[in-house]
């Protein structure tokens, strides 16, 4: 991951690799759009409303990748011979990433809910787990935020994102395990429930969803890079930057140059 | 590894007993949290009796951060936290004293609500065998889950407010099932209890693991 985090000499988080990438999801995402609103044809029983099918499961495994890459990135950081901060600034953009996902599943499957089953929110296992799943990663932003040393900071949030994504796999087996009014997988059976325009909207839809988070994950994770970079450099620089300033407003040599570059206005010291 | 459980577990207990923070101020707070509770229901009062077992297990909740936030805010000052670091107490130990001193004083306080909720709510027993290994089990997890979260939020200044974010939704599980099998106990549902008892037992044997891994790299590094 190495020319991925290295950013140095670069302006913003932009390169060739991330401007096809996102040429690449705006495509898919159109192609998406497209099938699932003008070539699928409404459904039998739920009319246009089963056109969420082609963003709801895509967005909610979106969001499950987010956050089981963040247990793995915490993983890699938490096992010493792999420790590294490239993992704990993955660890950070996934989850943040995945939140954002998270809310996209549970507003788009309220709605759905709100038509199909009349109501906007039920107490399924299903829907409590998914926004608890929300709840802890919510969590798990905080306590990054919180903690200021950056090494502590990378500790903790990898033991609390390893534990919490412990919550994914029963979030996905939660309509095996349970009675719930939230269907059962469709896809991952031996015989897929949809056919034709469905299935191929579907697969579009989850292509999509994949394109858009490695997108905004090699950004989100750059912009992570950056602020790690700010966060230990960033005074050093602001001090070396006045100081050069300073040298040369007043034109000449200060004897204490510390002082001077905090100063806000050096060249009135003359 | 039980020794210096003992040692921790001691001291956190010896130091409540003294301070009597847990008896003049988390227990009359729990008891007013249940008066809340019946002025929040005070037209229905069938479903306060039907949602006694649900109420406790709030109002234990609220309680556990209490516990929890109490549990850790008595290494914060004096550097003690430093002390404990610098002991060469087996860090499991003392995942294992704190949690054990934390479900100690959840205990006295289930007693003292389950007789608020007798009394105020009129709640009948019906298997007071599940009952009380229930509570005995979903105490272990509170304890467990608490302390390891009360761990990671130990040292920081918001302490007070991440706490809650951090343990409420993970012990989201104990109040479903301990809920669950306690209106089952209370005859109030006819679901099998004993199946939720197993789902707080699998949950407490996790926060234990977790506790004991884990513990190490939090004590050094939060």
């Amino acid at each position: 991951m190495g020319s991925v985090g290295d950013l140095r000499g670069r302006r913003g988080t932009g390169d060739r690799v991330t401007r096809i990438l996102g040429w690449s999801t705006l495509v898919a995402v159109v192609a998406t759009a497209w099938v699932g609103l003008v070539v699928s044809p409404p459904d039998v029983v739920q009319g246009d409303l089963v056109r969420l099918i082609y963003v709801h499961p895509a967005a909610a495994t979106t969001c499950y990748v987010g956050f089981g890459l963040c247990a793995l990135a915490s993983l890699a950081y938490l096992w010493p011979r792999t420790r590294s901060w490239r993992w704990d600034q993955l660890a950070a953009a996934s989850a943040e990433i995945g939140v954002v996902f998270c809310v996209i599943t549970i507003v788009t499957g309220s709605i759905w809910g709100r038509g199909s089953w009349g109501v906007w929110w039920t107490w399924d296992a299903r829907l409590t787990l998914t926004a608890l799943l929300l709840a802890v990663f919510i969590g798990y932003l905080a306590l990054r935020r919180a903690i200021a040393d950056r090494r502590s900071r990378a500790m903790v949030s990898a033991v609390f994102g390893v534990v919490a994504a412990l919550l994914v796999p029963i979030d996905h087996e939660a309509t095996n395990w349970w009675q719930t009014l939230h269907q059962g997988n469709t896809l991952l059976r031996a015989n897929p429930l949809i056919h034709g325009w469905q299935l191929v909207g579907m697969l579009l839809s989850f292509a999509a969803f994949g394109l858009l988070f490695s997108w905004l994950l090699v950004h989100r994770f750059r912009v992570e890079v950056l602020e790690d970079r700010y966060e230990v450099e960033g005074f050093a620089t602001a001090i070396a930057e006045r100081r050069a300033e300073a040298g040369a407003g007043a034109g000449l040599e200060l004897a204490e140059p510390v002082v001077a570059a905090a100063t806000p206005e050096p060249a009135s010291q003359s | 590894m039980w020794r210096d459980a003992v040692l921790v577990g001691g001291k956190d207990l010896r130091v409540e007993l003294r301070s009597r923070v847990a008896t003049m101020q988390v227990a009359p707070y729990a008891i007013l949290v249940l008066l809340l509770f019946g002025f929040a229901f005070d037209q229905n009062h069938a479903l306060l009796t039907q949602a006694a077992a649900g109420l406790f297990w709030v109002a234990v909740l609220l309680c556990s951060l209490l516990a929890v936030q109490r549990s850790f805010s008595i290494e914060s000052v004096d550097g003690t936290r430093d002390g404990l670091r610098l002991s060469g107490l087996d860090p499991a130990g003392i995942f294992l004293g704190k949690a054990g001193a934390v479900a100690a004083q959840l205990v006295a306080l289930e007693v003292l609500l389950g007789f608020g909720v007798v009394v105020l709510f009129g709640a009948d027993l019906r298997d007071p065998g599940l009952l009380v290994l229930t509570a005995a089990v979903a105490t272990v997890g509170l304890a467990a889950a608490g302390t390891v979260y009360g761990m990671m939020a130990a040292g920081l200044r918001v302490r007070e407010t991440l706490m809650p974010l951090l343990i409420l939704p993970v012990v989201a599980p104990v109040l479903l099932g301990a809920t669950q099998a306690w209106m089952a106990a209370l005859g109030q549902s006819s679901a099998d209890g004993w199946k939720w008892m197993g789902l707080l037992a699998s949950f407490a044997a996790i926060y234990v693991t977790i506790g004991i891994l884990g513990f190490s790299t939090l004590v050094e590094e939060a």
